[in-house]
């Protein structure tokens, strides 16, 4: 199979280094106002600092791809000694919470290694080192972009027959603007 | 628009349970920039000189800096004023943490508190919705543990809490305002927060801070951070180790206490222990510290370690701030491991880590010349660790003797009499200094005690190096790259400067250079006090990122406000000479104006004359330290003149009357 060569960045988190000072949560929410540093406020940024320093919880984490429901139960970690509050590491803006949202809209929002960027704001920022960068090169496989269309239509040509298909398919491309 | 700042000051009158959004006037941002300049604004024209501290018509002035909630690196600093119940003149103590910025993202440059609520009550401000809460479970209850109650109570984890504890609610003269890591603590702001029966602010708020020009702003913060970064990888060669380096990392995270331990006065401001420090202290020492402490930790947008989680065997953590490490060993003649511990305690009781130690002392040493006996100290036990927390317990509850030693030093020795004011001797204004005595009379350090209205050196002292360097050439190295002057006479001065000889201390510097020097320090302190800026990375140190050159910048970059380094440096003035008028109405004079008689050994009457003489008129302010018509209306403060008319304070040739007896005694039941 072909393979092709793909840079992964990293964003490292050591926790163990983290002061709690939030900048990245400010600088998070500048870098993505509009335009570009004109307003800031954390309480719009894609990565939010879990910090509770009487039980010393310092866990910056980032925003991930939006939840459309919420999970069927929840998770609640604790690790030596130190119990994270509930979805503390979960990263999906969910319907179950307000982390990760526009406070006004309730728009979603997602960590995008800050486009354009050297590197990440966040990163830039925290020179305690807590967030640091790592990109590495990776061979990756090429995916052939027929495969997930195949598997589709296989199981279609299965529960209809293939005759049916095609003229179903034909039947929409004379019929419909969306094929032009 | 309003950029940087909100543009809304909340009043909340506790009296009548009444809370406003009120907008402010933007002339008077470019006129006082925020923070203590327009606190004091506030201040000047709501609060009349026959207001008491204890008065429902005193403020109590949350204010944040101008620029908390932008992205200048280190602003998080909110300033509280009042009538200080010590003092009796104005009380301004700054606070780091996480309040400020969180008050400016709901929406609000300033709370406001006046009257006084019925009951014990806190504030809820959250956004648009503000609310004034029963606070009656919470009495007694420490600060740190009030915070953790009302975050949880209210379900808002990310809420910041700004609270009194025991000592506030019992209007202890030295009481706190504790917040985060860090607290309002001098002057006795916390006594008049527990007075008005205002338990806590609680704020969380999601708006948005704007800026006036985005990108020349965020360049002039990419210059502050690698200046923090070369700054940390270059200390400064040839000076005590907490001066070498910005922030404060002697607090937290630096071991070596030889120079406070044996440059500071144990117990009463009275013991130079000179080869105190030695090796198996310092392993002792380590050892405890190791053993107790947790992470190094920051306020808000501060990539700095200053702060310390702290957890003491069989006590709860808390958050360690400032100089509070070693005041109380010191004070009890006693070791890390029992500061650390007590230090605990007055966190939660909420008191003031200069005034509490040296109060305690002082009471000892009240007992030990037979001014007070045995009998005023009932159970109290034999041990001076012991006592201390006896003595801590009984003042913060106004306890028997507490009740007395509540009042400070100062009021406390009067109230006792028999010969006790000869022991509250380490006073200015009132109020309990650091516990320094030392040799020969420095003339900088001179005029800045006794002209500091802020009454604690370290708020005015740091862009000046605080003795002469020996050798020519370390001078000459450290000139070279001293941009932060404001100008290059400064780098003569220091230059010039011998330890030893004519040009050596207390004739030289100059009583001309004195006052340049003392106006340069004392101007970036005010400056870094309107904007909220921490002064550990600015104006407590030599060499910080932020100065003259580049905050006009940083001001109208931000604001929007036409700002250069002149208009900087008479805002500062205007609002600097605010805050004197506010004392000379209360009464201060040149006789107010002098440091702790025995702080140095050798002394220069005439010289010091000379020195206060030459400095008054150099800020444009009388023989008996009033700024005259001329300075007042020169910096557009003829609203002061008339009132000084009007009350004729230029002709009382400091006769005027001070108030005799203690603001008011006895616990509120």
């Amino acid at each position: 199979m072909a393979t092709q060569k793909k840079i992964v960045r990293t964003i490292k988190i050591n926790a163990d280094l983290c002061n709690g000072c939030r900048a990245c949560e400010m600088i998070c929410s500048a870098f993505h106002a509009l335009p570009k540093y004109s307003s800031n406020n954390p309480a719009r940024a894609r990565i939010r600092v879990v910090r509770h320093p009487l039980e010393d919880i310092y866990m910056p984490v980032y925003a991930g791809e939006s939840a459309g429901a919420e999970c069927a139960g929840r998770d609640k970690y604790v690790i030596g000694g130190k119990e994270y509050e509930e979805c503390a590491f979960c990263r999906a803006p969910c319907p179950s919470r307000n982390e990760f949202r526009e406070p006004d809209s309730g728009i979603p929002v997602r960590c995008d290694m800050c486009e354009g960027e050297d590197k990440p704001l966040c990163v830039k920022w925290c020179i305690t080192d807590a967030l640091t960068l790592e990109e590495r090169e990776e061979e990756v496989e090429v995916v052939e972009q027929q495969e997930e269309l195949d598997i589709g239509l296989e199981s279609l040509v299965e529960k209809h027959g293939i005759q049916k298909l095609l003229d179903a398919v034909a039947r929409m491309s004379s019929s419909s603007k969306i094929f032009e | 628009m309003r950029f940087a700042e909100t543009g809304y000051n909340l009043e909340i009158d506790l009296t009548r349970g009444n809370i406003e959004r009120v907008a402010t006037a933007p002339e008077d941002s470019a006129l006082y920039l925020g923070g203590l300049g327009t606190n004091a604004k506030i201040m000047w024209e709501r609060v009349p000189p026959e207001v008491d501290a204890f008065s429902p018509d005193n403020l109590l002035v949350f204010g944040t800096g101008l620029l908390c909630g932008t992205p200048a690196i280190g602003c998080n600093r909110t300033i509280v004023t009042t009538i200080s119940p010590q003092t009796q003149l104005l009380a301004f103590s700054m606070m780091g943490g996480f309040w400020a910025p969180e008050l400016k993202y709901a929406g609000y440059d300033k709370v406001i508190l006046r009257g006084k609520s019925p009951g014990l009550v806190y504030v809820w401000i959250k956004d648009d919705k503000v609310e004034i809460r029963d606070a009656s479970h919470l009495k007694g209850k420490g600060a740190v543990e009030t915070a953790k109650l009302l975050c949880e109570e209210l379900k808002e984890p990310k809420a910041q809490v700004a609270a009194i504890g025991m000592a506030g609610e019992n209007r202890v003269y030295f009481a706190s305002i504790e917040q985060s890591r860090s607290s309002a603590s001098r002057g006795g702001l916390g006594a008049v927060m527990g007075d008005k029966g205002v338990k806590a602010i609680v704020v969380r708020g999601t708006k948005d801070i704007h800026l006036a020009r985005p990108a020349e702003f965020m360049h002039l913060c990419d210059e502050v951070m690698d200046y923090i970064k070369f700054r940390g990888e270059n200390p400064i060669p040839g000076v005590i180790p907490i001066l070498a380096v910005l922030g404060s990392p002697q607090e937290m995270a630096i071991h070596d206490e030889k120079w406070h331990t044996e440059n500071f006065m144990w117990g009463n401001a009275r013991v130079r222990r000179k080869d105190f420090w030695s090796e198996e202290i310092a392993r002792e020492w380590t050892r405890t510290m190791e053993e107790m402490r947790g992470r190094l930790i920051s306020c808000y947008n501060c990539p700095m370690h200053c702060g310390a989680t702290i957890s003491p065997p069989g006590k709860p953590t808390y958050m360690m701030k400032c100089f509070s490490k070693l005041t109380y060993t010191m004070a009890a003649f006693s070791d890390l491991a029992f500061g650390l511990g007590i230090a605990q305690s007055a966190t939660e009781y909420g008191v003031d880590g200069y005034s509490a130690p040296q109060v305690m002392a002082f009471a000892l040493e009240l007992l030990e010349a037979g001014i007070l006996t045995e009998n005023d100290f009932p159970g109290m036990p034999e041990d001076s660790e012991g006592r201390f927390y006896w003595l801590l317990d009984h003042i913060v509850r106004r306890e028997g003797i507490g009740d007395i030693l509540a009042n400070g030093t100062y009021w406390a020795a009067g109230q006792i009499g028999k010969g006790a004011e000869k022991y509250a001797h380490n006073n200015i204004k009132k109020q309990e200094q650091l516990p320094l005595k030392l040799s020969m009379l420095n003339p900088v350090y001179f005029l800045m005690y006794c002209t500091g209205e802020k009454l604690n050196i370290t708020q005015i002292e740091g862009q000046f190096p605080q003795a002469a360097f020996p050798a020519r050439e370390d001078r000459e190295a450290f000139v070279k790259d001293w941009f932060q002057v404001p100008d290059e006479k400064f780098k003569q001065y220091f230059l010039d400067w011998e330890v030893r000889g004519e040009k050596s201390i207390p004739s030289y510097p100059t009583p001309e250079m004195c006052c340049d020097i003392v106006d340069w320090q004392e101007r970036m302190h005010y400056i870094d006090d309107a904007l909220g800026m921490c002064a550990g990375l600015s104006s407590f140190h030599l060499k910080a990122p932020y100065h003259i050159h580049n905050y006009p910048k940083f001001i109208s970059s931000g604001t929007g406000f036409d700002m250069d380094e002149a208009t900087l440096t008479k805002a500062a003035k205007r609002y600097r000479t605010l805050v004197r008028a506010i004392n000379t109405r209360r009464g201060m004079r040149r006789k107010d104006e002098k440091p702790p008689a025995d702080h140095w050994k050798k002394r220069f009457p005439e010289l010091e004359k000379e020195l206060l003489d030459t400095y008054y008129t150099f800020k444009g302010w009388n023989e008996q330290g009033i700024p005259t018509e001329e300075t007042l209306r020169d910096l557009g403060l003829d609203y002061v003149y008339e009132e000084f008319l009007k009350r004729g304070v230029y002709s009382d040739n400091g006769a005027a009357p001070s108030q005799a007896g203690p603001a008011m005694t006895g616990k509120e039941v």
